[in-house]
């Protein structure tokens, strides 16, 4: 059985403080400076000519390569962020007092609806080349991907079991050795678990960042997502289906090749005393396990990496400070600065979006963020209806569970956007309401989450305790509220969170559409920074993606943290 | 090894450990400790939970830098876990990740030891402990009496001059436990380990008689060391032998003695929040009680035969016995407990009367309950937050205990049915609670 672990944005603290003030002031600030940045260099850009796209299937192949070059690239550069950051966040407890709530808020930012500043950004620093958009929409990928696993990685490097930390300092291992022997180890299943989180997102993300549209200028990188941007534009359905298909194959081929086996590997990393129930093994691992000569190659593999995370660099740590013993003035030195630099930033966030905008801009705003908040709502609601019943009823059912389960997580990886057009050509071709039928593609992507969720905690849900409740014939309704549904509530709430998050993010995609030269448009936040983003006009991006993640971080601390936090304590003896 | 016992190897120097409080007095975990450790010797450290034994044993491995005094081993004050200690963890602290076979090998690549030899060291440890044809299993492929060899294997394979041993045995069931003290302090009579002195902490005092030559008892609030016994027997000891039983019984004596009044006044003695209490829940209470009104003991108990007819270690029957002597439903004095008239009474009762038996016991001498109590009835709403309570106890004790003094008064006032509490609330009320008559 697959087991879940914890997604990183669920856990940490509730109730907002000075920190996440100046954290949210931080983000909001680096987003108005890369905006401002890109404005003034967005003309002599448009001159770069865009790659032609070849709607041939046979071209396929390439792009999807390069598409998924190009998300591996993101992963290694995310990989690099999560091992740096987070170190330094949970090593210095100053840098994590503000790098943290920093992470937590970037975590929340709707990255899509900056995709534009980050395109133009990169553009400027290789005027007139590729390398600038692809490394753009590498950067792209990268913001999905790299916050949750930093968070994840930082999470466990602050609950380091204590005796093993004794263990490490009283034997004097180096902060190097320290770093590969017990901090990486410890952190590897969920940094794992958190990695193909990432990479499930990623696909969508890659698949929107390579065909950009911003004002009057289109650039398209080569690969599926500006394939079927291209196909969109000629009206070509086989195209379309072409692209799902391919991007398909790619998804199956990443989800068997690497990240199963990775997953079965990272176990042994669980930090657990008791022999599990061993799980057999993924057909690459026992294969790269089993093969003669695999095997001397990975041995070989082990024994220089084994070298090179044993060297001794860095100095064994010491004794434990006593608390209190740190220096207060540092402290003091440390907030003010903080302070001044929030200060400073807020100014320019001010000076900036109050030059055009006004507090009507901002109650528009709002109340299309109340809208899509709504439509989020609502679709977790029918989405928990429709699968809940069904990853109960499966999950219970081991011999189903090991046949869904991995379908189920190989849909929520697979990029949604690819099928949007395929809804958009019912809706135009039926003429239904665009504020209703365009919001399902929203969770198009999002709901397996759910339904892989359920299912891990229907099947974990104990055996004493159903057959509990089977000798005291509860049945029907009873059974749903007093047994299963409390059994599987914090399950049920790990999934809704992901969801949610990525429902969000896929409002800026999913609310607006088109279809050769008819455009389609719900009301909504996410169709608010897609028609920003289509006018070119930063001020009401940087508003509209402000406010969507205000949204975003609210609805996490009043709803999904209280409500796992609850559903966690409730749901375990002791 | 009762040759060469006089080359001092360690010392502890006027050590004294204390959190730091900004609202009232430090908070001392330990006090004025003085300890001299010879080549030669095993020395045990036993005493209540509490009493800061594990806590000197960090600021001995360097893991933990003292408040006040020092640590000198080889001639330099120690500043750091420092080389020539090795320690093995009552959890065992193994590598999930790493083989026996790399585990025990952690200390020697710390070192910077080439592979070679590396691996003929770590072999050699491994044999010596009897994990021969374990090297590349996974510790949660081992029983718990394994894992813990391959913690001593850990330990000793960097041929350390001390070895630290933190309540090695207590996470192991008897029999396992027993084999491995047996095998250990063969190895040790035989000259085979690699180590010139063994500190460790216990809680089980017939550990420290059948493995130590000296035992430091600790007395607690603050830690101090009370007492230091020799145990002069040679090895192997039998522990039926009645010189061992007496020493026991010695031992007993003192942990249970009433402890002066401390050289420094902790905290007002009718202060409501100065006492910390052990979380003990009322089944055990009552348990003993009965046990001790019942045959053969009636009414009176010699605590060493009580633990060991009731499987209890001493650190687990000292705080019950001590609950109760709080309670005044029994009396604690030189290794023996005696159940007191109103304890006799608490057994004969119902369930009902029980419950109003302990009501008074708890208001008369738990000052906490009854300051819990008072304030709930004074509320016009009978509701009262916990975390001032627990504000309150953190000002005189560290934030564990207070949480302990709390659950512990919490659990006994909701079996006393003197006030409810709802957890999700943090909130005491009077909840299904009936007025007090």
């Amino acid at each position: 059985m697959p087991s879940t672990a914890q997604p990183a944005a669920l856990s940490g603290r509730r109730l907002p403080n000075i920190w996440d003030l100046a954290a949210l002031c931080c983000v909001v600030g680096a987003l108005v400076a890369i905006a401002n940045a890109a404005r003034g260099t967005l003309v002599p850009i448009g001159v770069l000519e865009s790659a032609h796209i070849d709607l041939d299937p046979w071209a396929l192949p390439g792009y999807a390569l390069r598409t998924t070059l190009r998300m591996f690239a993101a992963l290694f550069a995310s990989l690099l962020f999560t091992f740096t950051y987070a170190t330094l966040a949970a090593k210095s407890r100053r840098a994590g007092l503000i790098m943290i709530p920093v992470l937590d808020i970037l975590q929340s930012v709707p990255i899509l609806g900056f995709l534009s500043f980050t395109v133009v950004f990169f553009m400027s620093l290789f005027p007139g080349r590729v390398a600038g958009l692809e490394l753009a929409a590498i950067f792209a990928i990268f913001t999905s991907q790299a916050w949750n696993m930093a968070f994840s990685f930082y999470q466990s490097l602050t609950t380091l079991p204590s005796d093993l930390d004794e263990a490490t300092r009283s034997f004097r291992l180096t902060s190097w050795q320290r770093f590969w022997r017990l901090e990486v180890p410890f952190a590897m299943p969920g940094l794992v678990w958190n990695t193909m989180l990432s990479m499930s997102g990623g696909w969508f993300f890659v698949v929107a960042s390579e065909a950009i549209t911003l004002g009057d200028n289109n650039w398209q990188l080569p690969g599926i997502g500006s394939y079927v941007a291209a196909a969109l534009d000629k009206q070509d359905l086989v195209a379309v289906f072409w692209a799902i298909g391919a991007m398909l194959v790619v998804i199956l081929v990443y989800d068997q090749l690497l990240f199963r086996p990775l997953v079965a590997w990272s176990a042994r990393f669980r930090f657990e005393t008791t022999a599990s129930a061993t799980v057999e093994d993924p057909w690459v691992l026992a294969l790269l396990r089993r093969t003669h000569v695999l095997r001397i190659a990975g041995d070989a593999v082990e024994r220089g990496s084994n070298w090179l995370t044993g060297l001794r660099l860095g100095r064994p740590s010491g004794t434990i400070r006593r608390p209190g013993a740190s220096s207060r003035l540092g402290d003091a030195a440390f907030m003010v600065l903080v302070a001044l630099g929030v200060a400073w930033v807020l100014w320019q966030v001010v000076d900036f979006v109050g030059a055009t905008l006004s507090w009507a801009d901002l109650g528009q705003v709002a109340l299309l963020g109340a809208i899509t908040l709504t439509r989020v709502m609502v679709l977790m609601a029918v989405a928990a209806l429709v699968w809940v019943p069904i990853g109960v009823w499966v999950g219970l059912r081991p011999a189903w569970a090991e046949r869904v389960q991995p379908v189920a997580q190989f849909l929520a990886a697979f990029p949604a956007n690819l099928m949007f057009p395929v809804f958009v050509v019912v809706i135009v071709r039926f003429h239904l309401n665009v504020d209703v039928f365009l919001t399902p593609l929203m969770v198009l992507g999002t709901q397996w989450y759910i339904l892989f969720n359920v299912i891990a905690g229907a099947a974990a849900f104990p055996g004493d305790l159903r057959e509990a409740a089977e000798n005291f014939h509860v049945g029907g309704l009873l059974w749903w509220r007093r047994v299963i549904f409390p059994g599987i509530l914090p399950y049920f709430v790990t999934g809704a969170i992901t969801a949610s998050g990525g429902s969000w993010n896929a409002a800026i995609v999913a609310e607006v559409a088109s279809w050769g030269d008819t455009k389609l448009a719900a009301h909504g936040l996410g169709a608010y920074i897609a028609q920003a983003t289509d006018a070119g006009d930063f001020h009401k991006i940087v508003l509209g993606v402000v406010v969507m993640s205000l949204f975003v971080v609210t609805v996490n601390r009043l709803l999904w943290r209280p409500l796992y936090a609850y559903a966690s304590r409730r749901t375990t003896l002791g | 090894m009762d040759t060469a016992v006089t080359e001092p190897l360690l010392q502890v120097r006027a050590c004294k450990q204390a959190y730091h409080k900004d609202s009232s007095t430090d908070l001392v975990v330990l006090d004025d400790v003085n300890v001299t450790l010879k080549t030669g010797e095993i020395v045990g450290l036993i005493g209540r939970s509490g009493s800061g034994k594990s806590t000197l044993l960090r600021i001995v491995s360097g893991l933990l830098a003292p408040t006040a005094g020092e640590v000198i081993w080889r001639g330099q004050p120690v500043l750091g876990p420092a080389p020539g200690i090795a320690m093995v963890f009552q959890s065992f602290a193994l590598f999930p990740w790493l083989t026996v076979q790399e585990n025990v090998e952690l200390g020697l690549e710390a070192q910077g030891m080439p592979r070679a030899q590396r691996e003929q060291l770590g072999e050699a440890a491994i044999d010596l402990i009897g994990l021969g044809g374990y090297e590349s299993a996974y510790p949660k492929e081992l029983s718990g009496g394994m894992r813990q060899r391959v913690g001593f294997a850990r330990a000793l394979v960097v041929h350390p001059d001390l070895l630290l041993m933190d309540e090695p045995f207590s996470a192991l069931d008897v029999l396992t436990a027993e084999t491995l003290r047996t095998d250990l302090i063969e190895l040790w009579t035989e000259g085979r380990l690699p180590v010139k002195s063994i500190l460790m902490v216990t809680h089980n005092i017939e550990e420290a008689v059948l493995m130590c030559d000296r035992v430091l008892v600790f007395a607690s609030n603050p830690g101090r060391v009370a007492q230091e016994i020799p145990v002069p027997f040679g090895h192997p000891r039998n522990r039926l032998d009645p010189a061992f039983r007496q020493l026991v019984d010695d031992i007993y004596a003192v942990m249970t003695r009433r402890t002066p009044a401390p050289a420094t006044p902790v905290a007002p003695a009718d202060a409501p929040f100065a006492a910390p209490l052990h979380h003990v829940s009322t089944n055990l209470l009552a348990g003993l009680m009965e046990a001790l009104a019942g045959p053969p003991y009636e009414g009176r108990a010699d605590l060493p035969a009580l633990a060991g007819s009731l499987q209890l270690e001493a650190d687990e029957l000292l705080p019950i016995g001590e609950t109760l002597q709080l309670l005044r439903f029994a009396e604690l004095e030189e290794g023996d407990i005696r159940l007191t008239e109103t304890g006799r009474q608490f057994v004969q009762a119902d369930t009902d009367h029980r419950k109003k038996l302990f009501a008074a016991a708890l208001l008369a001498h738990v000052k906490l309950a009854a300051a819990i109590r008072r304030t709930v009835d004074e509320r016009w709403n009978h509701r009262a937050s916990a975390v001032r309570f627990r504000d309150e106890l953190e000002d005189h004790m560290s934030p564990d205990y207070a949480e302990e003094t709390l659950r512990a008064t919490i659990g006994w006032g909701r079996y006393a049915e003197l006030f409810s509490f709802d957890e999700e609330a943090q909130q005491f009320s009077l909840e299904d609670i009936e007025p007090a008559t």
